[in-house]
């Protein structure tokens, strides 16, 4: 059954959202959850979203993403009432909500996006929640309000200084880190290379942390395998044993080189695209 | 010149045939028919499927070459128990309509199994005329001449009827073939059934799995209408555990029973150092970006990338380890290395397809085990380094266990690994069914009704037995669905008075 693409807004210069039909998913799914969606059953790859937002009244999710490549691209350029083909889950398994007393939960880029949930139930699991965003600049900073709303205290940081404070995130988590009563928790999600170092920092502090994983995947029910990351010195499938981990464990490093396992034909792929927009002339409508 | 005098010969032995003269010994005279392939070269270059399959002369030929024999071993070797000695019977005098109806009689996908089955391993290993010449590969080509009749009616699938209404809902789990077998049946019984499929694409291992060159996909797309033209109703991107559980479908969708046929879980790798390395893939994924995500289109139809690999170590000696390195020289590798730990005798994969894998210029390396592979400063693979292995004693699965030799370490330059050494269990259905009993591998427990710990839900296939062929996942749907329709009948249906 076709999802019917409803409200779809562009909130900054490459990261849309949309609400997207699906009424089974959107009863079934959990803080943490993610689909994967195939825009053409018949061409299109399979990619994994993280599941931004849900309403079961009316039958539909959230999803945000990036466009960084060919099938991200070709999802922003679809229209409202427009039609993804497939869309399977809810996957993965859920965060782990409770109350952990003071809890740090560290957004960058898009990771905003699946971070969101997350801070909503662990405010409603009355958690203290300081909330660190970071984006390059003013421009790329998503879902600012949502996080005020949720936050007992709000930082955000772009590289350029352009909003906020020109730091990258994890040098106000290191200092919040300092404070008297550290923190008892560490919620981190971003590009691989910031929870990386967000890592770090809170390894030094022995707060516990998690990182949600974007990886490469094709099926998402542990069949292929292609997401698998090194944990603990051990093989782990971020599909079915994921998405999140504690990020302590995990070899970024590895993960980094596996996300761009790719990278050359991905990119050829997007350039082709693009040219066939332009040739069409589908870019003349933005 | 060689088709004229077979056609003479041929019409000899019609001619005995319809006298009534027709002897064991002339049948004994008939050579074995070999199946026209695809030019071995020129296959390595493209998907189309290798076996071209009899002309109406072989057919005719082979199945002549079946004595008939009154206690018809063949068809205790077949795990549906088709009427095999009776389907040949009816090739041999040209009655082909005929031998297609007996083979669906026990088997809904001919074309497939015909293409797929390790027919050595079952009802050719105890053909009587195999025996007689002591030799297992002269035995009738049952295999083959299945595949003659299912391809003769490939545009006229005959729709089995469904029988009257029960108002009973039958949930099947997973579209592969002990899904579509279990589907079909409960169908035939008047059931309303739905499959549930996790894929965008039905099909199961028929489609993401054995490659379009060994079985067409268009041949399992056709096989899939029929049961859809049945009014069985196929949902596609379900996964049962997480879209919904089985509890829910059971408890608030209403079905009365499920069959769980979900397949293969997940990829075994083989613990040693470098396999996350990118380079390293599981046959599972290799093969399901290239089948269903048809990433040999890459750029040209297809959006699911694979790498361009030119040397490459497949691990294993099954089935899939076969598919994965002929799939690898499609797409271009150079040199294919097929690394098995064991000697070529005990390699469970179809004597066809070893054969073909050698003629397309793979390197078998058997006795010979990964130690680990090599990463360049990238992270990419760039060598794997393996020991040398000899045979001890048979281990438990009566095989030769193969023991390293120490000491005996080389290196293989290659740039992609593919590990293709089988599954374990899905855990999904596991984490989020509760009170159905699994044993220590996390494989499904089932009764001889494939009934599990749950009133109304059955198993069968990978989930149950591990790793398992086409064949078996459809005996296990058959079992399944027998058992599930006689439940159906002593359950009352919905809303009747009791």
């Amino acid at each position: 059954m076709p999802h019917k693409i409803g409200t779809k807004k562009q909130l900054s210069e490459n990261v849309f959202t949309a609400e997207v039909e699906a009424s089974l998913i959107c009863r079934a799914c959990k803080p943490g959850q993610f689909i994967i969606l195939c825009i053409n059953n018949e061409y299109s790859e399979r990619i994994p979203l993280t599941i931004a937002d849900s309403d079961s009244e009316k039958g539909t999710i959230r999803l945000i993403w990036q466009r960084i490549g060919k099938t991200t691209a070709e999802l922003a350029d679809l229209k409202e009432g427009d039609e993804i083909e497939s869309i399977v889950g809810p996957l993965g398994n859920p965060t782990h909500i409770k109350n952990y007393g003071t809890v740090v939960c560290v957004g960058g880029g898009i990771g905003n996006a699946p971070l969101y949930p997350i801070v909503k139930a662990l405010k409603e699991a009355s958690n203290t929640i300081i909330t660190i965003l970071g984006a390059r600049n003013k421009e790329l900073l998503i879902l600012e309000d949502e996080f005020t709303e949720m936050s007992d205290e709000l930082i955000v940081t772009t590289d350029d200084g352009s909003y906020g404070r020109k730091a990258l995130v994890t040098e106000p988590l290191k200092e919040v880190c300092q404070r008297e009563g550290k923190p008892d928790q560490v919620f981190a999600i971003g590009p691989a290379i910031m929870m990386k170092f967000c890592c770090e920092v809170t390894k030094e502090f022995s707060i516990p942390t998690q990182v949600s994983l974007n990886t490469i995947m094709i099926d998402g029910t542990g069949m292929c395998g292609g997401c698998r990351i090194e944990y603990d010195g051990k093989p782990k499938f971020v599909c079915v044993d994921g998405p999140e981990f504690d990020g302590h464990k995990v070899n970024f490093d590895l993960m980094i080189k596996r996300l761009d396992t790719y990278k050359d034909k991905e990119k050829s792929s997007y350039e082709k695209y693009k040219e066939h927009k332009c040739k069409i002339g589908l870019d003349k409508n933005k | 010149m060689k088709e004229k005098k077979s056609k003479e010969f041929l019409e000899k032995l019609l001619e005995k045939q319809t006298k009534g003269q027709l002897k064991p010994s002339d049948r004994f005279d008939i050579p074995c028919q070999d199946m026209p392939v695809q030019d071995e070269v020129e296959r390595r270059d493209n998907i189309n499927e290798v076996a071209q399959g009899y002309t109406e002369l072989q057919a005719r030929l082979e199945a002549m070459r079946c004595i008939q024999c009154k206690n018809a071993p063949c068809i205790k070797g077949c795990p549906v128990e088709i009427r095999i000695k009776d389907f040949v019977g009816a090739i041999a005098e040209g009655r082909y309509k005929e031998s297609l109806e007996i083979i669906k009689e026990n088997s809904l996908l001919p074309a497939v199994c015909g293409r797929v089955c390790p027919q050595e391993a079952q009802c050719q290993k105890y053909c009587t005329v195999g025996k007689k010449f002591k030799d297992p590969t002269k035995a009738v080509s049952i295999g083959r001449l299945e595949r003659y009749v299912a391809d003769l009616d490939r545009d006229n699938n005959s729709i089995p009827e469904a029988g009257a209404a029960t108002g009973m809902k039958v949930a099947v789990i997973g579209s592969g073939p002990g899904g579509i077998v279990a589907a079909s049946d409960t169908r035939r019984a008047g059931h309303e059934v739905t499959i549930f499929e996790a894929f965008h694409k039905s099909g199961g291992v028929l489609v993401y799995g054995i490659p379009e060159f060994r079985l067409p996909k268009s041949i399992v797309k056709k096989e899939i209408e029929v049961i859809e033209k049945m009014g069985v109703k196929i949902v596609c991107n379900f996964v049962v555990g997480k879209t919904r559980t089985i509890r829910q479908l059971m408890k608030k969708d209403g079905f009365d029973a499920v069959y769980i046929g979900v397949g293969a879980g997940l990829p075994r790798f083989m613990n040693i150092e470098g396999e996350s390395l990118v380079g390293v893939y599981s046959a599972n994924e290799y093969l399901t970006r290239t089948n269903l995500m048809k990433a040999y289109k890459f750029g040209d139809g297809a959006d699911t990338p694979i790498l361009n690999s030119k040397k490459v170590a497949v691990i294993g000696g099954g089935n899939v380890a076969m598919d994965s390195a002929r799939t690898a020289v499609r797409l271009g590798a150079e040199k294919v290395y097929l690394i098995y730990r064991r000697s070529e005798k005990e390699m469970p994969a179809r004597i066809e397809e070893v054969h073909h894998a050698k003629e397309e210029g793979i390197e078998f390396h058997l006795l010979r085990n990964p130690k680990r592979i090599i990463g360049d400063e990238s992270y990419r693979v760039k060598a794997i380094e393996c020991l040398k292995y000899e045979l001890g004693e048979p281990d438990e699965s009566g095989r030769r266990r193969p023991v390293p030799i120490e000491g005996t370490e080389f290196t293989i330059d290659v740039d992609t690994v593919i590990v293709a050494i089988g599954n374990g269990a899905n855990p999904l259905i596991q984490q989020t069914t509760e009170g159905l009993k699994f044993n220590k591998w996390g494989n499904i427990e089932v009764d001889e009704h494939c009934r599990t710990s749950i009133e109304g839900v059955y198993a069968g296939g990978d989930i149950v037995l591990g790793s398992a062929t086409v064949i078996l996942a459809m005996g296990q749907g058959r079992t399944a669905a027998a058992a599930i329709n006689e439940y159906l009948a002593r359950k009352k249906p919905k809303g009747a008075a009791s």
